[in-house]
């Protein structure tokens, strides 16, 4: 599992490469939480997440919460249609904003 | 701040440990791992099993050093377990000498008895290894869902409308287009469906975790694989089946049931369910070891003197529901899923089993029945039970209630199905059950009576309409299973049958059987399917079937539109008239001053009901005023049932000045206008009386 990122105008985007599970979840969280600051904006592109576990899934809803709870505000893009698949049926898509393209996920935080 | 009891103090094999906490029972996450705790009443040890996901051979065993035991307890904390690819299970040590009632066997390992979650039979119906050595794993599950604000809905019991379904069948048929069929996912993308069918309640068949392998076989006939379709087995008490999750292959059941059920929430839909709690998956003596019976086989099972199972369940064996440490993982296990899964209510399979003692005499006060009744976390749960057993216990109308259980009423279903064939002389029967069966709860109100003609268990509305006989060659049992006393009738040919006017018979007695359900006091239950006519080609057991005799044929909506429309309206019609939900028995006086009683009875002529001996006919007059015993006003609602094979017709009772009788149902009247909407009912030109065809029900609004 790898992160990178960057910044698109005033947007964070945060580009995940591998499986998010056990192992590499807290990684991930504790990276991404670097860039918990008040009113934060962040992009996280899934596009190159090939699995995601139950712990993966954990990580994004703690993540939500902890950056709504600071007014920040996080959109999903490029998920895969089985990670979106088990993301909806287990009920946490539902606390997401997401969106195909990482171009239309920047534009709805843009106007945001 | 940092834990004392974060840290290990001692190291097995590279596993480091801790004394675990007794409290709770199961396996929960504490900082930095993970704390196993179980009991058992005779083991003299006992080791914790540790594999890899899908591994053949353990990856430690670990012993539990004797002063991690309290009392009868073996608890411990394991650290730095790698949570999602782990599965655990006991090795337990004591005595086998079966006489005593002692079976444990050191060479088994044993699944959790509250294992959240259980792997082995992932995916439905994917064929298991047989030689696995532990083919039912405990799982660590994490209970951190988020459910926002969701929480029980509460709907009053005389408001609900239940609908009873099975979660593989619902949505298995090819024609369900979901996109995960058979799935508690794919009940939720069915939603709209249940919307439009207006039901507020689903009651869901066994959804523990359960083998559909146990006793799986394959038909000499038909090459029919034959399974434990329905579940009433449970291998696991506080873990939803992973196979009736799309997710279970990856562990996540507990997440997508729960997502349902917040989802169904959300949609004002309450969710109960079906739990088995007489019996389990163990058998007798010759049965498999999973769990139980080798970590406490004589506290568990109720044993007959020389050590054999007894078997009021008609399954093998019987829990033994009222040794207070059963009762407490009873206990244990609904407080589980009224808490963590915001089930809103149980109904209780042979529930009558659970107020026997351990050694199978009924208890007049049993210890069980009452905890649940008065506990705290089920206080607002709804309690059902099937108050009968397979040892002849029969309590319809005498289960031990303690104000709260509520009863699946045999009774009328019986006297409905007897009443819509013809059968004389059930009018003043019929007359009770459409009050809430008075004579069976007088004290306890109608809502103790569950009301339904159909149940998983017998004939579809359909086929009670199409058969005479049970048609069971399906099941390999040479139509030997499956009751008997059905109550049925063909109409005339047993069978399908192109004659259109038996096929318009049929219609007309299933449209009759719900009309006179939706609008009988007390709560009424709809098998899934009845609204769209579904067949079982009648079988009236089809507890083996995974196949098109138990899914839900999603055609039918096209060919059974009429019969949709008509059942969805008689929902919506029920839920519009508070008249028809009252929590207290009828009266059959005038306690309000209006003039009218609350109900009162009438025939073909106004106010003189036929109750001889050889009447087929009955109608009844609720009236507007006495509605919720007086706190609301409603319409006046006529209903006329004509089970007579000639028409009659039938003088109606007058209504005060300004009033007029409008028609909601004939059924006796072709589609559009057999029923309709709620507050379009058209008025009567004729207001003296009305013309009731042979073997149909009439529902008159007056306003």
């Amino acid at each position: 599992m790898e992160i990178i990122q960057s910044i698109e105008h005033d947007v964070n985007v945060v580009r995940i490469t591998g499986d998010l599970d056990g192992n590499t979840a807290p990684t991930a969280q504790a990276q991404i939480m670097l860039l918990a600051s008040p009113n934060v904006k962040i992009v996280l592109d899934m596009s190159e997440v090939s699995f995601m576990s139950s712990a993966g899934l954990r990580m994004l809803l703690v993540m939500y919460r902890t950056l709504i709870s600071k007014s920040g505000k996080v959109v999903l893009v490029g998920l895969s249609e089985d990670i979106r698949d088990t993301m909806s049926m287990t009920g946490f898509l539902d606390f997401f904003s997401y969106h195909e393209t990482l171009d239309d996920g920047l534009k709805t935080l843009s106007l945001g | 701040m940092e834990r004392v009891d974060a840290y290990p103090t001692r190291e097995y094999q590279g596993f480091k440990l801790r004394p675990g906490k007794s409290f709770p029972f199961g396996a929960t996450f504490v900082p930095g791992g993970v704390n196993f705790s179980i009991y058992s009443s005779h083991a003299t040890a006992c080791s914790l099993v540790l594999f890899d996901k899908g591994q053949a051979q353990p990856k430690v065993e670990i012993p539990f050093p004797d002063e991690y035991r309290i009392g009868n307890v073996f608890s411990m904390i394991v650290f730095d377990l790698n949570y999602e690819n782990i599965e655990y299970g006991y090795r337990m040590d004591g005595p086998c000498d079966p006489q005593q009632g002692h079976r444990f066997d050191s060479s088994k390992i044993l699944l959790d008895p509250y294992a959240k979650a259980i792997s082995g039979r992932d995916v439905w119906g994917q064929a298991p290894n047989w030689e696995n050595i532990f083919p039912h794993r405990s799982l660590l599950v994490f209970d951190d869902f988020d459910w926002d604000n969701d929480r029980p809905l509460e709907i009053p019991m005389e408001d609900l409308v239940i609908y009873e379904m099975h979660v593989r069948s619902f949505t298995r048929h090819p024609s369900s287009g979901v996109k995960f069929p058979g799935t508690f996912a794919g009940i939720r993308q069915k939603l709209p469906y249940l919307k439009d069918l207006g039901a507020n309640c689903i009651e869901l068949m066994p959804i523990y975790e359960f083998d559909e392998f146990e006793n799986s076989r394959i038909h000499p006939e038909t090459g029919e694989t034959l399974m434990n379709y329905w579940g009433y087995s449970t291998v696991g008490f506080f873990a939803p089946k992973s196979g009736l999750a799309a997710t279970g292959k990856m562990g996540m059941q507990v997440d997508e049931l729960k997502a349902l059920v917040k989802d169904l929430h959300r949609n004002g839909i309450e969710v109960f369910l079906d739990v088995v709690f007489n019996h389990t998956a163990e058998g007798n003596e010759k049965g498999p070891y999973i769990s139980f019976r080798g970590i406490d086989n004589k506290t568990y099972y109720m044993l007959t003197p020389e050590g054999y199972y007894f078997n009021f369940s008609g399954t093998g064996n019987t829990l033994n529901c009222n040794n207070p440490v059963v009762r407490n993982i009873v206990l244990d296990c609904l407080r589980y899923w009224a808490s963590e899964y915001h089930i809103d209510g149980f109904r209780f399979d042979l529930a009558s089993i659970l107020g026997r003692d351990p050694s199978g005499y009924p208890l007049s006060n049993p210890p069980l029945l009452e905890s649940l009744a008065y506990d705290p976390i089920l206080a607002k749960c709804k309690l059902i039970a099937e108050a009968w057993d397979a040892g002849g216990l029969y309590q319809v109308g005498s289960f031990p209630a303690y104000g709260r259980w509520a009863e699946w009423n045999g009774k009328y279903r019986d006297g409905l199905r007897r009443y819509l064939k013809g059968e004389p002389g059930l009018v003043e029967d019929i007359a009770l059950r459409i009050q809430g069966s008075p004579d069976l709860y007088s004290s306890r109100g109608p809502t103790a009576s569950i009301n339904f003609i159909t149940c998983h268990d017998g004939f579809t509305l359909n086929d009670l309409v199409s058969y005479n006989d049970k048609h069971n060659e399906a099941n390999g049992e040479g139509n030997q299973d499956g009751g008997n006393d059905n109550n049925s009738w063909n109409c005339g040919w047993e069978g399908p049958t192109t004659d259109t006017g038996i096929n318009s018979l049929r219609l007309r007695q299933m449209k009759n059987a719900v009309a006179m359900l939706l609008v009988s006091q007390g709560v009424p239950m709809i098998l899934m399917g009845d609204e769209l006519g579904r067949t079982q080609n009648g079988n009236n057991n089809t507890y083996c079937q995974d196949n098109a005799l138990n899914w839900f044929d999603w055609n039918l909506m096209d060919s059974s539109s009429e019969l949709f429309r008509f059942f969805s309206n008689c929902i919506k019609f029920r839920l519009a008239h508070p008249i028809f939900r009252n929590r207290w028995h009828l009266s059959n006086q005038d306690r309000v001053g209006s003039g009218y009683a609350d109900i009162t009875w009438h025939g073909t002529k106004a106010w003189n009901p036929d109750w001889s001996s050889s009447s087929r006919l009955l109608a009844f007059m609720l009236n507007g005023k006495h509605a919720r015993g007086g706190i609301v006003e409603d319409n006046d609602i006529y209903v006329a049932t004509n089970m007579h094979w000639d028409s009659h017709w039938f003088e109606l009772p007058r209504l005060p000045e300004g009033k007029n009788w409008s028609v909601s149902v004939n059924t006796s009247v072709n589609t559009p206008e057999d029923i309709w909407e709620v507050g379009h009912e058209p008025m009567l030109d004729n207001q003296n009386e009305i013309l009731l065809g042979d073997r149909s029900v009439v529902i008159l609004v007056g306003k």
